[in-house]
């Protein structure tokens, strides 16, 4: 450490019990309060990231020829739902939403069950070659996507499924990072006495799952949930590979094919764009405070 | 019978449970005993073999769609191997890397990927670092800011690729016209090597800035409070204490999101795939902005080659593998200068 200061000093002034809200400046690290500066960058931050969105939602109001046109449309134009509902009907945006909310809901429930009881077992339970078996799920976290899409492709062919929603969801269903935040949770959150009293209670495995893991790990299980649903979402090379835009697509796999028309209709790619997008954003506007209390307790450990 | 003795008579001690629910009687009769028995057997066999049934699924799919996927890649990529038939493969030995290795258009996409994760990776994680230093001051309406910064993280690839096309366009985007307002001559974002490059690398920005900035945050409130008291009582500055406190604290997270955004720039496919919407899977017209995910998919799926497209896969593999030790080498040297 840097810092050359020994303890004495630190000691010989009295923490104040409580620091109160009006003190400014001084503070030292994580309770300093904000100065302007800090608001404005926040502020453009803020703007940065938002401001793409609206756009999003802008350029799908407005027609072709007003986005052929400088400066480019600040406001919203007339056309916003039309434009939503060609989208809807002429890209096999339904369907597409439909086979999404299937693809990541069956993965996402999936991978939350799966990754709770392993990951239970390897907080809390013992056994033989539980080091060894955790070190296996961390690396997988590491091996890239590509280096499993041509056997897959070559599955999905031998199997004949090109096309069928479950060529997308069953390679999903791997999640180490799932098994590896449901671990890092329990670890914590999960004492031992509880699991020993069900276990003097004469409770099998299962039932300690059900009745005393599972309720502890509600939060959690909710968090990883949505996680996982999100990425499952917006997971884009596998289902592009195997899904095509007129038989069983995902919406990701049908917003991309809106860009490869011969004569791209830009607001009609934007109001796709915007479809793809909007059930997530609602999810976060509504949730965003837990999922990003979920981002930050499983960015700790990591 | 040894187990069945202790086991036995392990029950009553413990008693007032659901499963051995009648009290213990002085003598037991022989089918209760025997039923007990079997209760604890069950009990230790439940104990010894129910968290290798807890793990198995997940190795279970793991082994069928990750390590199954992982090795016969390998294996298809010493055959030759058609997209029109996917089962069919014959005998080719090295010749795929050889041939890829002779195409220029390899040693290209290598060098983009290169370029565009260092363009990606470290504006990206110095502005979280920043944005993550102000987060962790005493702010009004901090929840509204951090949901703010992943609405990026939660829209999709596709979504973010198409619209920022349209910012980036050469003549009626968005981006050209701000700087033709400050005098800036219209770029052609598309066409030309590095605004192109830049382009692309703003896709990652925009989208992964955020979601790195909470994961900074949260390691900075994990950082002890006295440290900063003690450094500011030392005469630190705000500045200094940045550098001397949170820096090294936060070296282990900052090690984490340097190894996960360099893992996801080697893999880069959708956003220069849809950034070129209307021109295929060559990256640009002259290749320069196609990166190895992009070319392989190019090599694998337009131009039908898949055994080739697995040498490609496994050479991005080996690079992210020295990608690692290197990681793991300067992680060592700094942990051992400190």
């Amino acid at each position: 450490m840097t810092t050359t200061l020994t303890k004495p000093p630190a000691d010989a002034e009295p923490k104040p019990p409580k620091r109160s809200r009006g003190m400014k400046a001084a503070r030292a690290g994580g309770h300093m309060h904000a100065g302007p500066v800090a608001y404005i960058i926040l502020g453009v931050f803020t703007v940065v990231s938002l401001f793409p969105l609206v756009w999003t939602a802008i350029a799908a109001s407005r027609d072709n020829q007003r986005l052929a046109q400088t400066p480019p449309p600040f406001w919203f134009g007339g056309g916003l739902f039309d434009k939503l509902e060609l989208a809807w009907t002429d890209a096999n945006l339904g369907e597409a939403f439909f086979n999404t909310t299937i693809v990541a809901g069956v993965s996402a429930l999936t991978i939350v069950f799966l990754s709770t009881i392993a990951g239970f077992a390897f907080a809390k339970l013992r056994f033989r070659g539980r080091g060894a078996l955790m070190l296996i799920v961390i690396g997988t976290m590491m091996v890239p996507p590509q280096l499993q899409v041509v056997p897959l492709y070559m599955m999905v062919a031998e199997l004949d499924w090109t096309d069928q929603l479950q060529a997308v969801i069953l390679p999903s269903l791997v999640s180490a990072f799932g098994v590896f935040f449901m671990r890092q949770y329990l670890l914590q959150a999960l004492p031992d006495e509880i699991i020993e009293a069900a276990r003097v209670d004469g409770a099998s495995s299962w039932r300690v799952v059900w009745h005393v893991v599972f309720p502890t790990a509600r939060p959690a299980m909710a968090v990883l949930g949505m996680l996982m649903f999100v990425q499952t979402w917006n997971d884009f090379l596998w289902p592009f590979l195997v899904l095509t835009q007129t038989g069983n697509p995902t919406v990701q796999v049908a917003v991309a094919g809106l860009g490869s028309g011969y004569t791209p209709d830009q607001s009609l790619i934007m109001a796709g764009a915007l479809l793809g997008t909007l059930p997530l954003l609602i999810v976060f506007a509504i949730f965003g405070k837990q999922i990003v209390g979920g981002i930050m307790q499983g960015a700790v450990k990591g | 019978m040894a187990t069945r003795h202790d086991t036995a008579a392990a029950p009553p001690v413990k008693e007032g449970g659901a499963a051995p629910a009648r009290p213990p009687a002085e003598a037991l009769p022989p089918q209760e005993a025997k039923r007990r028995a079997r209760l604890s057997r069950r009990w230790q066999r439940d104990v010894r073999w129910s968290p290798y049934a807890f793990v198995s699924p997940f190795f279970l799919l793991f082994a069928a769609f990750g390590l199954f996927p992982l090795i016969y890649t390998a294996w298809a990529s010493l055959h030759t191997v058609e997209l029109t038939a996917p089962t069919d493969m014959e005998w080719a030995g090295l010749k795929n890397y050889v041939r890829i290795f002779d195409d220029e258009f390899y040693w290209n996409a290598a060098k983009n990927t290169l370029t565009i994760g260092i363009i990606s990776t470290v504006p990206q994680l110095m502005m979280a670092l920043g944005i993550a230093h102000i987060l962790n001051y005493r702010l009004r309406a901090s929840t509204f800011y951090r949901v703010a910064m992943l609405a990026p993280y939660a829209t999709s690839i596709a979504s973010a690729s198409l619209l920022f096309v349209l910012l980036f366009g050469r003549d009626y985007g968005m981006i050209n016209w701000a700087l033709g307002s400050v005098g800036i001559d219209h770029i052609d974002w598309q066409n030309e090597k590095w605004p192109s490059q830049f382009a692309v690398s703003s896709i990652v920005i925009w989208r992964w800035t955020g979601y790195n900035a909470l994961i900074y945050l949260a390691a900075m409130q994990a950082i002890p409070q006295d440290l900063y008291e003690s450094a500011a009582l030392d005469g630190a500055s705000r500045w200094q204490q940045f550098i001397h406190v949170t820096l090294p604290s936060l070296r282990p997270t900052i090690l984490f999101t340097v190894v996960v955004s360099t893992i996801g720039a080697s893999q880069l496919f959708g956003e220069p795939l849809l950034f070129n919407a209307n021109k295929g899977a060559s990256g640009g017209a002259e290749h320069q902005f196609q990166t190895l995910g992009l070319y392989m998919y190019e090599q694998g799926w337009v131009n039908q080659h898949l055994g080739r497209a697995s040498a490609i896969a496994w050479t991005m593999f080996l690079i992210l593998i020295v990608i690692g030790i290197v990681n793991y080498v300067i992680s060592r040297r700094l942990r051992a200068s400190s």
